[in-house]
């Protein structure tokens, strides 16, 4: 009889496990001033110059402060832990004048000798601590040839040409300053614990559950609202959207479009924000049909973007019209106008260039960051074309072969591939994807082979420019001009989401993709 | 019976050093590599080759592969570049959640489906019998990452009886109702389809057994009919039930991964998809030769436990 009784003993105690479940109160508050976060993955590291990943920006820009940063609700930088600047006549030397009083979380001092720390360390080979490396994007600041202490409150920049993007550079995450006292004290243990000067302090990391950080009420620019904020990683998208449902987290961010029509009612707040993102086609000028201008017009008019936006992303996009995406709107050409969907216009232009029937090769991906629905966009984009007479073949890979197929360049392999950028100045896409110097086999990006030397020496100027407004008319002509010999399909911003439910205030998205808290409020 | 268990142990060496290399392998040659990963849209070859030379990556296979093995044989797993901490570390603390989730599921699916099993063929043609039999059926046909989301809206989302994933509350006590509270839907979606098979199995065994002599004369010296079935038969048909339980133990462990995917319990099988899809070589390589070692393991337990009960076996 001793297996029977063992069964009624089990069912006993899994009855009693049950009722212990059932009787507990229900899994739904979290506490006040609490914020809880689902984010999309665990962090890798909470050390800013380690990490490459949005999902990890989301934590450190909360911990940490840069030297300037953008303006709430831009991209134009503004005064950080600088207060203030000076730019040499020749673009070559920046010099900040430092916030004083400022602590690290630590409580060792914030001065010139730790920005010119934070920057040797990434760049210098022979820094003690560059083995706590390595940093991925420390090419962000390749241009610096030297980061001198001119006194305790005031560090110069000397670059070793002039490059514009350098503010908007130390604005992006990679400039964000550690204190090098943590750095010191824990090595390369440091992206566990982090210190900074933000809103934020760092409190505790659970692997693979989350990672709180706690207010800091001595920030220098006014001490959070909010006690504390909890990161959770949850990497399916479904069971994000159902913790949000079932009240597990209070804000979720890259909610899925087919999840959105969840989150209508009262109880939810739903926010967008479009970004300094471009997913396009490149098309490959050096060979095949697209060597010739009229065809690449061609696909430009022949694919319906506005149903690609509207029905594939369910709006969670708009319809791009050139290069620059319309978030950089100090250098956004304003003038600019999609290639409206014609596919009438398509044919004659293919029949006009000799091109009717074409066979084309296309990459898609199955995934990737920045890429969307890269499949289902894949396969509209495909129908669309071989509606004007192309002979489409769908090629599709993982994203890291993908990408080991497409940077090396497009030539004798295939004649369009998907892509998108997420930048955080308007040179970088351009400047590394779109100049002749910038081929495959010279380190670039350009891995359709355009070419115009105009466009070349606009891009040289502009990022030889001190002044907005001047850098700003040369990223206009330069829109104009890419437009019109349409290297690439140009078909979608994408526009970030968010949700959060009704004990959230004063939450918003930013344009640089960023999640900013210090100013968030929680009953 | 020690000699059994040693040439056992010696003929797993073989078997693991082969899994080494194959991971390693399959490691080295899927296209894209760490560097990629790491810098997606940034991954000029420049840059590539600088990260790739920092992670140790630019040596010939042949000697990271030499360096993986003598250092892991030394219990130095390496460190993910990925998650940035020791390979070990994290494969323990994640195979531990996995054992939890999985080792629930295994009791569950083995209790219930030894009792369904029995009380089935005791009852055969009856209708316990062939409610038993359309359950196992339904249980059998219901893909577990669905049956786990259909348990997440109707439990978590709409009754808000248990929290929808994760396996500790984000604040609050860590004790065993928090963990039971978290742990109830996902080792019950990953019982489901074990549980159907056991049964099935369990029912057949038992069936077979039932007809034999033995059990006539037990029947007719007028022992309960409890007894001849609970005591009896289902001892003997324990033999052929146990080979099963077996497999069952490796399906409930590898259907964890999808499980754990949906419910977000922090195993080793969700870490194992996060790590391949950074292509972070050192997790991946670590976890598979552990879980490995973890099969081969088991698989000798099962076969030791087997030949306890059947000496046969043994030689």
């Amino acid at each position: 009889m001793s297996i029977t009784r063992l069964t009624r003993r089990s069912l006993l105690a899994a009855g009693t496990a049950l009722t212990m479940a059932l009787g507990a109160p229900a899994f739904a508050q979290t506490p006040p001033n609490v914020l809880v976060v689902g984010q999309i993955a665990e962090p890798k590291a909470l050390d800013p110059a380690a990490v490459t990943a949005v999902n990890d920006f989301r934590i450190l820009m909360n911990v940490y402060d840069g030297l300037v940063r953008y303006k709430d609700g831009t991209l134009e930088v503004e005064p950080a832990l600088a207060t203030d600047w000076e730019i040499s006549e020749d673009g070559t030397e920046y010099t900040f004048s430092l916030r004083d009083g400022v602590k690290f979380h630590d409580g060792s001092p914030f001065d010139a000798e730790a920005v010119k720390f934070n920057f040797d360390r990434m760049l210098d080979e022979s820094h003690p601590y560059y083995d706590t490396g390595p940093f991925p994007l420390s090419f962000f600041f390749s241009a610096i040839e030297e980061v001198e202490v001119v006194d305790p409150m005031t560090v110069k920049f000397v670059l070793n040409e002039p490059y514009a993007p350098f503010l908007s550079n130390l604005a992006y995450p990679t400039g964000l300053i550690v204190s090098p006292a943590a750095v010191e004290e824990h090595g390369s243990e440091f992206g566990r614990n982090p210190s900074g000067t933000g809103p934020f302090k760092f409190a505790e990391w659970r692997p693979n559950e989350a990672v709180v950080v706690e207010a800091n009420p001595d920030y220098w620019d006014g001490a959070p609202q909010l006690e504390a904020v909890v990161f959770r990683p949850i990497t399916d998208a479904s069971t994000r959207t159902a913790e949000m449902l079932a009240g597990g987290i209070d804000l979720m961010v890259e909610v899925p479009p087919v999840a959105l029509s969840q989150f209508q009612g009262d109880s939810y707040r739903l926010y967008e924000q479009a970004g300094p993102h471009l997913w396009f086609l490149i098309l490959n000028a050096k060979e095949g049909p697209f060597a010739d201008k009229l065809v690449r017009q061609a696909a430009n008019y022949a694919i319906n973007k506005e149903a690609i936006v509207n029905e594939v992303l369910e709006g969670t996009a708009e319809v791009a019209a050139g290069p620059t995406p319309p978030a950089f709107a100090w250098a956004y050409n304003e003038d600019l106008e999609p290639y409206p969907y014609d596919p009438e216009k398509a044919r004659e232009l293919i029949a006009e260039a000799g091109a009717d029937g074409a066979e084309l090769t296309f990459y898609v991906t199955e995934g990737g960051s920045g890429m969307l629905d890269p499949v289902a966009m894949g396969t509209a984009i495909q129908a669309d074309l071989q509606a004007v007479g192309f002979d489409v073949t769908i090629e599709t890979y993982e994203w890291n072969t993908f990408l080991g197929e497409v940077n090396p360049g497009l030539e004798g392999k295939a004649d369009m591939a998907e892509m998108a950028w997420m930048t955080n100045d308007p040179d970088t896409l351009p400047f590394l994807a779109l100049r002749s110097e910038a081929f495959p086999d010279q380190g670039g990006f350009n891995s359709g082979y355009y070419s115009n030397p105009e466009v070349d020496k606009l891009l040289e100027q502009a990022r030889r420019a001190t002044d907005q407004d001047e850098r700003a008319r040369l990223y206009k002509e330069m829109q104009e001009i890419v437009h019109e010999d349409a290297p690439w399909v140009f078909v979608a911003n994408w526009k970030q989401n968010a949700v959060t439910n009704d004990r959230v205030e004063n939450f918003d998205l930013q344009p640089s993709f960023f999640l900013l808290l210090d100013d968030v409020a929680k009953n | 019976m020690g000699g059994y268990i040693l040439r056992r142990l010696l003929s797993a060496v073989p078997v693991l050093l082969g899994i080494t290399v194959i991971v390693f392998l399959i490691m080295a040659l899927i296209p894209g590599d760490p560097a990629t990963a790491i810098l997606g849209s940034y991954a000029t070859p420049e840059n590539v080759a600088r990260i790739n030379r920092e992670l140790g990556l630019d040596a010939p296979l042949w000697r990271q592969y030499l360096i993986w093995l003598g250092n892991m044989l030394q219990g130095d797993f390496g460190q993910s570049f990925a998650l940035n901490r020791p390979v070990l570390d994290e494969v323990l603390e994640r195979f531990g959640a996995t054992l939890i989730l999985a080792g629930t599921a295994f009791v569950l699916c083995a209790l219930l489906g030894i009792v369904a099993g029995t009380v089935s063929a005791a009852n055969q043609y009856g209708w316990a019998d062939k409610t038993i039999t359309f359950a196992v059926l339904l249980g059998i046909s219901i893909p577990s990452f669905f049956l786990g989301m259909m348990m997440i809206l109707l439990f978590a989302v709409r009754l808000r009886w248990f929290p929808v994933s994760g396996m500790w509350p984000i604040y609050g006590a860590r004790d065993a109702a928090a963990l039971i509270s978290h742990l109830a839907m996902p080792a019950l979606a990953l019982a489901v389809v074990a549980t159907g098979v056991v049964a099935r199995l369990s029912r057949s065994a038992l069936l077979e057994v039932l007809r034999q002599d033995f059990i006539r004369t037990a029947r007719a010296k007028g022992v309960h009919e409890r007894s001849v079935i609970w005591r009896h038969a289902l001892r003997a048909a324990m033999v052929s039930i146990l080979p099963v339980l077996g497999i069952q133990a490796g399906f409930v462990l590898s259907g964890a991964v999808y499980i754990e995917i949906v419910f977000q319990w922090p195993g080793i099988g969700r870490m194992l998809v996060d790590a391949i899809l950074r292509r972070d070589i050192l997790l991946v390589q670590g976890g598979v030769v552990f879980v490995a070692v973890c099969y081969v393991f088991f698989n000798i337990v099962v076969d030791v436990a087997q030949s306890l009960l059947d000496p046969r076996i043994r030689t």
